[in-house]
């Protein structure tokens, strides 16, 4: 069984937010607009939230980018009142979107605040209509919608190294965000496969997770900056 | 029947509002259904258009209707629960407020969940928490408890009724044939009277708990999330006892305005509000005793999350409504209640007046501040009801003092047979 897992090198993060745009990209998430981002109608499931120290010419900027942690022990799936969310056995936690009602008990019990409403029905320029995503499910006004790893992609590589009798290889699928990060920043794999870059990273001195005292077993790490080891 | 016709002339004062429709009332009840329709184009617009119409946002996504779903649950606490100690406890002095009091808690249990589903994304899939049941969910339980209490109440309400459905059966020929159906063929025997007694023994005994499960299981909706200021083990008896206060509130206002407008006052004395308002100045105290414990340990011992709502509250963008709710729920009713000279008809009046806007307070600064100081310091969340949230509160709202109108027009407000029967042996102890 896969257990997939991310890791985000803070140090090689330059909060250039590609990996936001990828992520919106793929997974078809729709424009709020300006007043409605104010608001907090925007959906970011790959959100890069920035800290700036000290002010000209001495600046210091801190970038984190956020996706779902994937928690082994969720939080948010044990209060859907429907089972409208659940974690799948290769460890992501998914949103069933037409089962979902819109209750948001999930929103408010997770404590990474990751998961987004759609509190229009989704809306796109006219430009990108023709752009849009066709392995991705649309999503409707008064779902919850969140980060799923691009599930569309494992499943599709899962398809691929089942017709092949194999095992999915290392890179051989990895989501948007982690695809198009041009300082290599983020990495995906098997956490299950001790020989996986992402399952050595997350071993490292450097490694940690947001908020581990909470016990919700988070599966995206992240490396600490400034310091640096061997281990590669 | 000559002996109901006796009984209908001896309580014509209580019967009254069922004989006579005058202005006042009709000017009332269309002001009222008016803004009661206007929630329906409110919902309707929120239904079409999405939650966007409303102030929510990310962080905040439970508001408005969240602080009303537990605030009119809470109102409804106090009716059958108090009705059925007082029963259990033969508090001979009761009988009057029962009936207004179960009322209350029928009405307001309706328009505490109705906010729900004003709340869901798409509320027309409602009944999905029924069929997709999901039982670690803490809504469920909250579902299963709400409406067990519901058909408790309701029951309650309707078989303590029964014997007056009776009277009104031979008293309203025209409308004969709804009270002929709802009376169960009611005529007094003994039969049916050890029946009645028997069944008012067993739902006075089972509403208890069920009324203390209720509120307990509406603050494991919050008490069992991870959130600061959220998760708290006191949560449980804390809603209880904020539920019983504003429900005793509630149950004061009612009968001040129904002594006041169907000239009651033969029936509610003062004494009954100085009884009442004794239980309320209790709850007052068990209030600020529970307020303050969790306000302490939360500041002694909170860690950083925790203070940040903490602060958020007691100084920060949220300290004008922290410290208005204090002076609704504590400094003004404390005084008023405490002192005899006081406790009067309009003191209790104006005392629950202010706890019913505090404990309103109340609900909002438990719900609100925790979702806009989430634990990470990134999302922030600032929220404003708009118009949809405020008409949806005040269609409900109107919808359940017209409930309550329309009842006491088809129905009397005070226990005819329980008057009467507590009349008889008065002059069966003193001859």
């Amino acid at each position: 069984m896969y257990r997939w897992g991310m890791v985000i090198d803070l140090d090689k993060c330059t909060g250039c937010q590609a990996c936001v745009v990828a992520c919106r990209q793929e997974n078809n998430i729709s424009f709020a607009g300006e007043k409605e981002a104010k608001l907090g109608r925007a959906k970011f499931w790959m959100n890069l939230v920035s800290e700036v120290k000290g002010s000209y010419p001495n600046v210091k900027m801190h970038f984190l980018p956020i996706p779902c942690m994937h928690c082994d022990r969720p939080p948010c799936t044990k209060v859907c009142p429907v089972a409208a969310t659940y974690k799948n056995p290769e460890g992501i936690v998914a949103q069933v979107y037409p089962r979902c009602i819109g209750v948001r008990m999930c929103i408010t019990n997770c404590p990474y605040t990751v998961r987004y409403f759609n509190w229009y029905e989704p809306n796109w320029p006219e430009e990108y209509q023709r752009g849009l995503n066709p392995d991705v499910y649309n999503r409707g006004k008064g779902i919850t919608e969140k980060c799923n790893f691009c599930i569309q992609r494992i499943r599709r590589a899962k398809e691929n190294a089942k017709k092949e009798k194999r095992r999915i290889r290392e890179g051989e699928v990895v989501p948007a965000c982690v695809e198009t990060c041009p300082s290599e920043a983020l990495y995906f794999g098997d956490l299950n496969d001790p020989k996986s870059q992402v399952a050595k990273f997350s071993k490292s001195r450097r490694a940690f997770r947001l908020m581990e005292e909470l016990g919700t077993e988070p599966k995206v790490y992240y490396l600490k900056e400034g310091e640096w080891d061997e281990g590669k | 029947m000559r002996e109901s016709e006796a009984i209908a002339q001896k309580y014509h004062k209580i019967l009254s509002p069922l004989t006579h429709m005058r202005w006042p009332f009709l000017i009332t009840a269309g002001l009222l259904s008016v803004i009661f329709l206007w929630s329906f184009f409110a919902f309707a617009w929120q239904y079409v258009w999405g939650l966007g119409v409303t102030g929510m946002g990310h962080p905040m996504s439970w508001t408005l209707y969240l602080v009303n779903f537990v605030f009119f649950i809470g109102i409804s606490h106090a009716g059958t629960l108090i009705s059925a100690i007082l029963r259990i406890t033969n508090a001979g002095w009761r009988t009057p407020i029962t009936r207004a009091a179960e009322v209350v808690t029928v009405f307001a249990l309706a328009a505490g969940p109705t906010n729900i589903l004003f709340d869901l994304g798409r509320s027309m899939k409602f009944h999905w928490v029924a069929i997709h049941a999901q039982f670690k969910s803490p809504l469920l339980w909250d579902f299963t408890c709400i409406m067990t209490y519901f058909v408790t109440c309701v029951l309650f309400l309707y078989v303590l009724m029964i014997p007056d459905i009776a009277i009104l059966r031979e008293q309203f020929p025209r409308r004969r044939w709804i009270y002929q159906l709802l009376s169960l063929g009611w005529s007094g025997t003994e039969k049916q009277e050890r029946i009645l007694k028997k069944a008012s023994a067993f739902l006075c005994i089972a509403v208890i708990p069920v009324a203390v499960s209720v509120h307990t299981v509406v603050s494991w909706v919050f008490g069992v999330q991870t959130q600061p200021m959220w998760h708290s083990t006191i949560f449980g008896p804390y809603f209880v006892a904020g539920a019983i206060y504003s429900g005793i509130a509630a149950i004061i206002l009612v009968a001040a305005i129904l002594r006041k407008v169907y000239h009651l006052q033969d029936y509610l004395q003062p004494l009954h509000f100085n009884n009442l308002g004794l239980l309320l100045l209790t709850m007052t105290l068990l209030w600020f005793y529970f307020t303050f414990a969790e306000y302490l340990t939360t500041f002694y011992g909170g860690g950083g999350d925790e203070l940040a709502v903490f602060w958020a509250k007691v100084t920060g963008k949220y300290s004008p409504l922290f410290w208005l709710m204090v002076l609704f729920c504590f400094i003004i009713p404390f005084p008023v209640l405490a002192f005899r000279r006081t406790r009067t008809i309009l003191g209790t009046s104006i005392a629950s007046v202010s706890i019913l806007i505090g404990m309103w307070l109340e609900r909002y600064l438990i719900i609100i501040p925790t979702l806009s100081e989430p634990r990470l310091p990134y999302a922030r969340g600032a929220y404003m009801p708009s118009w949809v949230e405020w008409s949806m509160m005040a269609g409900l709202s109107a919808g359940f003092v017209l409930a309550l109108l329309l009842f006491s027009k088809f129905f009397p407000i005070i226990s005819i047979w329980e008057m009467e029967k507590e009349d008889q042996e008065k002059t069966k102890r003193e001859p």
